[in-house]
């Protein structure tokens, strides 16, 4: 990637990350597709870290996904909203952290309405008196998970097992990343890096030995378009958008994806099972797919967590041949063990798509 | 069809009481760069820069045809269109509030794409208020949703060994991934929604989706099915 110019405006949308007292709210999301990235952030950022990561069991979804989908009104939103900055408030703490692209661009939005409309506030913390009896702060810091494992990626670093560097040329290995359109597309000062060239994962991919992507769809939705994926109706949408970022990566021969949204990573995944099934195209190579990972599977990987601990088995795409690139060690027969390495079957194998 | 008793002296009056539209509505000035990024424009027949300039024409027919369309239904809500605006309009942002009319007056059950707001709104408000996520495992068939693969089909045939295996509480007490949110907290969802409209909106979208159930001689669950999975092809750019 030609970093000239980017670099600058890298250095114009940074943000302040304080090190530190996180009030934590989960992703509906990713806690269905992705739970052991979850599992991972507190693992990492608490024990591997050392950082104090509080949750509350009281905290619920932020609507945001309902209130894309056209579903909820705004007000019956940012009520949910405000409860939450209530239960942080009460925890004690100030600084906001959720583990979702679609809920922090639903902070950013609210907070911002917030800031030029006072008096819909004001409405606000009236309704969630009514409702709740409660009252809040507004958050004095708003991270996304990734801005802090991007803010903590020197760290992680440091402690690697292994680095994305292919183990047999020594050369990096091509990483393109996938931001999220709800990280900065609407507050590109919210994001590190900002909306059009982002920082947060490609300071990942560079702390941790790969080698950043720049291909012609970028910034493109992965497609995922909130009605245009919940209803069956709509889904051809969804799957045109990631075949259009496919088409557009594949000259460049990406060895990975890694990507910043909770569903970004299911639909860049599941649609190139799909697009293999429909038409028998792959873009990896052999009639492989691409691997497509979260921000935690990957620091995971490289601070040397088994990668089904990591949750990797619910991929639709094979991470092996991945693993085998860096020399990650791991045992193929494990792969789909429950828990105390207890049977429970494996899937069927995909008809076009490799699978191991 | 419409609840014509509902409807405002003037739609475009009523927009501009929508904060999303006083955010996302500037002086347009056509130039098409929200159309030349979105990714709705490239698949559906959409053009975003023709439904801001619509509303700039503050023609109340117009906005009812507007409203009564597929057209509004096509944006996938990304965002893309307002970090190139170069005057800072948010056509996403006026989508939404024209969605939200289209909602309030019923008008959303005139088209094919408007009227699979009742099954969005089961699905999302149902899990809202039934576990406290907007997606959960107890309502994401994979029947539904083949896409997911074998692997999703191995997973939700072991669902409670795969997640406990993933580190997850599922329905457990005390925090963690999927646990199963306090009946207090569920409540207080519930009271949210009564106090702030959103148990009002499902009874409007049920109501009206029931009347354009019966025009169409359909019982109220096949026409939820239809509304979650048909489509005719004559909303695609070919």
């Amino acid at each position: 990637m030609i970093t000239q110019g980017k670099q600058k405006i890298w250095s114009d949308y940074q943000k302040e990350i304080p090190d530190d007292h996180w009030y934590y709210v989960r992703s509906c999301i990713r806690q269905n597709f992705f739970p052991a990235s979850e599992k991972m952030f507190t693992e990492i950022t608490r024990n591997v870290l050392g950082k104090d990561i509080y949750e509350t069991p009281h905290h619920t979804t932020c609507g945001g996904i309902a209130y894309h989908c056209d579903t909820i009104p705004q007000e019956t939103v940012m009520t949910i909203v405000a409860r939450q900055f209530a239960l942080m408030t009460e925890a004690g703490y100030e600084n906001y952290v959720p583990s979702c692209i679609t809920s922090f661009g639903n902070y950013c939005e609210i907070l911002e309405t917030w800031h030029e409309f006072p008096e819909l506030e004001a409405k606000i913390r009236e309704n969630l008196w009514k409702a709740c009896k409660r009252e809040f702060k507004k958050p004095k810091y708003l991270a996304h998970t990734s801005d802090l494992i991007y803010h903590w990626r020197n760290a992680i670093a440091a402690k690697a097992k292994y680095h994305l560097v292919n183990k047999e040329t020594g050369e990096p290995l091509k990483i393109v990343e996938h931001i999220g359109c709800h990280y900065a597309k609407m507050f590109p000062s919210k994001g590190v890096g900002g909306a059009e060239y982002p920082y947060v994962l490609a300071g990942m991919i560079e702390s941790w030995g790969g080698q950043v992507v720049d291909y012609p769809e970028r910034r493109h939705c992965c497609g995922y378009g909130f009605r245009q994926y919940h209803m069956k109706a709509n889904r051809g949408y969804s799957v045109s958008n990631t075949w259009k970022k496919f088409e557009s990566m594949e000259p460049f021969h990406p060895d990975a994806i890694i990507t910043n949204c909770p569903g970004c990573p299911y639909f860049l995944d599941r649609w190139q099972y799909v697009i293999a099934e429909q038409t028998g195209k792959t873009y990896g190579k052999d009639g492989f797919g691409i691997p497509v990972f979260t921000y935690e599977e990957l620091a995971g990987l490289i601070l040397g967590y088994d990668p089904w601990d990591l949750g990797m088995q619910l991929h639709q795409v094979a991470v092996e041949p991945f693993l085998d690139k860096i020399g990650v060690e791991y045992d193929p027969k494990a792969k789909y063990l429950g828990l105390n390495k207890e049977d429970i079957m494996r899937p069927e194998l995909p008809k076009s798509i490799k699978c191991c | 069809m419409n609840n014509e008793d509902n409807k405002p002296k003037n739609l475009f009056d009523e927009l501009c009481k929508d904060y999303r539209f006083k955010e996302g509505f500037h002086t347009c000035i056509n130039c098409g760069t929200c159309t030349a990024i979105c990714p709705a424009a490239e698949f559906y027949k959409y053009d975003p820069r023709k439904i801001v300039s619509i509303v700039q024409t503050r023609d109340d027919q117009q906005i009812e045809e507007l409203l009564k369309s597929d057209t509004i239904w096509y944006c996938g809500e990304c965002m893309s269109c307002v970090t190139r605006c170069p005057r800072k309009n948010g056509p996403g942002l006026v989508i939404i509030a024209l969605r939200d009319l289209s909602a309030r007056l019923g008008y959303f059950t005139e088209s094919e794409k408007g009227r699979q707001l009742l099954p969005l709104t089961h699905i999302m408000t149902g899990n809202i208020l039934n576990y406290g996520y907007c997606v959960h495992p107890k309502s994401f068939k994979w029947e539904d949703h083949k896409e997911s693969g074998p692997v999703w089909k191995w997973h939700t045939e072991h669902l409670e060994q795969s997640l406990a295996r993933q580190g997850a509480n599922y329905m457990g007490d005390g925090p963690g991934i999927l646990r199963k949110i306090p009946q207090e907290s569920l409540d207080e969802l519930k009271a949210i929604f009564d106090v702030t409209g959103g148990t009002e909106r499902i009874r409007i979208v049920e109501k009206y989706s029931k009347l354009k159930a019966e025009e169409m001689g359909m019982d109220f669950e096949e026409y939820e099915k239809q509304a979650f999975e048909y489509c005719s092809d004559k909303h695609f750019n070919h």
